[in-house]
């Protein structure tokens, strides 16, 4: 395991302030989106939890369909907010 | 359940945990200043930080507690793996880059990026100590449950081991060895989780209807402490009897008594059209005898894969308002908490810039969802192999690598056993840097050359492991993923107000945020403290009195705490504004 000396700090990144600010705002809207899905799941759990039970695809409830969604929809959100910040960030 | 060590139990744990400390002593040789001890000198790969932040967050709350929760009521504990993934949503997106741009060592390095307030890093000192050793209790609790079965010792031995090995970790290279410790943890702990649902889909679901696997149980505990189950003395001896493990199906759908092996869907589409066993609990106590009595409730697929099934969430089908905000309480605890952890935010601190700050938390939540998603099959496969211990939900994964085979079990106890020591690793680290950093180097400004940092932390580490072994052994009986709730809604209501605000607010003052941490932290622990489930499962009362006795509407604080810490920032940096200091980004 050559080379994994950690003893050395590493020295503080300078950063452009402009694309700080557009990671942010990206980071943002994806955020807003994925509360208002969440919120809903919640939102459905909460007030209406027979919903859950309804079968719509693959013989699979409401409840189980929506939690995976919210699995797999924070998965990709990641995957594309990675995509959008890329190759221009400071060092 | 009485459960017997095997020799390759013992093997394969003794291997894991040489391992462990092997890269402990490793590292220790190469970590000698403050910056490479609490924070690995900013110098970790975003790959190996992301994986490590899997293996810091996917603790035993995760692995022993969400299983064990689905294992005995089906949907409600994936509610937790959903709350636990979508807490990194608010990481990623608004946390991630500013608190890596903002610090260096701590949670109140990046608060106090612009203020340099001793009262900001009091605060953010004692918050990171409180939700620490709250979040601790948990993995303590996990680790005398697995090591029952793994090596045959009893609940406190487990916990002081635990607290031994993980204090050597910490103690000798800091942040390095706990890295990569979890990084190895991480790994492996999704790779056999995906073994396991592999084998659990290939073996497919099979009715069981035999006169035993349906009978009750039940456990006396005498008043001079004997015990008996189902009328004969508890024992693993010849005339004595022990508890049966459980968990069957009682019907497949179209009359099927067995699928064969299925697909992801197909088994959860089965699941859902089949009839399982459930079981309930029942305790009396006459004249300090006390009868716990295990019942079969055959239950339908469809109303075990929906919410309402477990003590937590019943509420929720009996249109009780107060189980409603105690749900929607903990949503928004879990949602807001991921991002307000200790031991999650200074891992930003161990790469080198925002980039792979971004890209290490893209492949931490890949690895979490992943596991997330699996913990739906083992949970589901603990319901239905017949081998679920009535007296601990906490086992249901290991006991289900047990039911295919001993070396399968060997492997998965000593995954979950390094699962807890990764996770109260990160904690002791994040503790201890709470301690050195903020409160002893910023508040009493004490003047600490280097080396003595790396003392001082070292011994603050001493000392937390030994506070999480005592809470690890008063703590036993309570379910760990349920532990976890209240440390993330802590977490949440003390810090999280803060951050958000610091990073989106310019009228934001230091005051402010002193105020919205202390404020959170209080009133989030007083909340939990009088609750009716604390008064339950703490203070002992049963459900009726700790009902009457509750201070409080409903027992999961989020709600009306993380509220009121925005609330209290908002209001105090109004009223203070005039003495603002500085202007924050």
């Amino acid at each position: 395991m050559a080379g994994l000396d950690h003893a050395i700090e590493h020295p503080k990144e300078v950063e452009d302030p402009l694309i700080a600010a557009r990671n942010a705002r990206y980071g943002m809207v994806m955020f807003l989106f994925y509360l208002a899905i969440y919120g809903g799941f919640v939102g459905l759990n909460a007030c209406r939890p027979d919903l859950m039970e309804a079968t719509p695809a693959w013989g699979l409830n409401l409840a189980v369909l929506y939690g995976l969604a919210l699995i797999v929809i924070a998965m990709l959100l990641a995957l594309v907010y990675c995509w959008l910040c890329r190759g221009r960030s400071t060092t | 359940m009485i459960h017997h060590p095997s020799f390759m139990s013992v093997i394969v744990f003794g291997i894991f945990v040489a391992i462990t400390l092997g890269l402990s002593f490793y590292f220790a040789a190469k970590t000698k200043s403050a910056s490479g001890y609490f924070a690995a000198g900013g110098q970790i790969h975003w790959f190996v930080n992301g994986v490590a932040f899997a293996g810091d967050y996917l603790s035993a709350a995760s692995f022993l507690g969400i299983c064990g929760t689905i294992a005995f009521f089906g949907y409600d504990g994936f509610l937790y793996s959903i709350g636990f993934l979508a807490g990194w949503v608010v990481a990623l997106f608004v946390v991630a880059e500013p608190l890596k741009r903002l610090g260096k060592y701590t949670f109140a390095d990046a608060l106090n990026s612009q203020f340099q307030s001793r009262g900001i890093t009091l605060a953010a000192g004692i918050s990171t100590l409180v939700v620490s050793v709250f979040y601790l209790i948990p993995q303590m609790v996990g680790a005398g449950s697995l090591i029952k079965p793994l090596l045959g010792f009893p609940h406190e031995v487990g916990v002081v081991m635990v607290g031994i090995v993980v204090v050597l970790i910490v103690a000798t290279a800091g942040m390095v060895s706990t890295t990569y410790v979890q990084f190895i943890k991480g790994s492996l702990l999704v790779l056999f989780s995906g073994i396991l649902t592999v084998m659990i889909l290939n073996r497919g679901l099979k009715v069981d209807s035999s006169e035993a696997a349906n009978a009750p149980q039940t456990l006396v505990v005498k008043s001079d402490g004997t015990r008996f189950v189902n009328g004969t003395p508890h024992g693993s001896s010849a005339g004595q009897a022990d508890l049966r493990p459980v968990g069957h199906l009682s019907k497949l759908p179209n009359g099927k008594t067995e699928t064969g092996p299925l697909g992801p869907i197909e088994y959860l589409a089965t699941l859902q059209q089949s009839e399982i066993v459930l079981w309930s609990k029942k305790e009396t106590v006459v004249d300090g005898e006390k009868t716990t009595t295990w019942s079969p409730q055959p239950t339908s697929g469809a109303k075990v894969l929906r919410p309402g099934n477990s003590p937590l969430f019943k509420g929720l089908q009996k249109d009780q308002w107060t189980a409603r905000l105690d749900f929607v309480s903990l949503m928004l605890a879990l949602f807001c908490g991921t991002a307000s952890l200790p031991h999650i935010l200074i891992r930003y601190y161990t790469v080198k810039n925002q980039a792979a700050a971004r890209l290490s938390t893209v492949v931490g939540i890949g690895t979490i969802g992943v596991f997330y998603v699996l913990t739906l099959f083992l949970g589901l496969g603990a319901m239905t192999s017949g081998t679920l211990d009535l007296t601990d939900s906490n086992m249901a994964a290991p006991l289900l690598a047990k039911g295919f085979g001993e070396t399968l079990f060997a492997v998965i106890s000593a995954i979950a056993f390094t699962t807890v020591l990764g996770t109260v690793s990160g904690l002791i680290v994040a503790a201890s840097g709470a301690v050195v950093h903020d409160l002893m180097s910023s508040v009493l400004r004490l003047e600490l050359a280097d080396h003595e940092k790396v003392k001082a932390g070292k011994i603050a580490a001493v000392v937390v492991g030994v506070i999480a072994i005592v809470l690890g052994i008063l703590f036993k009986d309570m379910n760990a993923g349920f532990l976890v709730g209240w440390a993330f809604s802590v977490a949440a209501s003390a810090n999280l107000p803060s951050l958000v605000m610091l990073l989106f607010w310019d009228r934001t003052t230091k005051q402010g945020i002193t105020a919205a941490i202390f404020v959170g932290l209080f009133s989030s622990l007083g909340w939990i403290l009088l609750s009716a489930d604390t008064f339950q499962k703490v203070y002992g009362y049963t459900a009726d009195q700790a009902a009457a006795l509750a201070c409080v509407p409903f027992s999961q604080p989020g709600l009306v705490t993380i509220p009121l810490g925005f609330l209290t920032l908002i209001v105090v940096s109004l009223m203070t504004s005039g003495r603002k200091t500085t202007v924050v980004a």
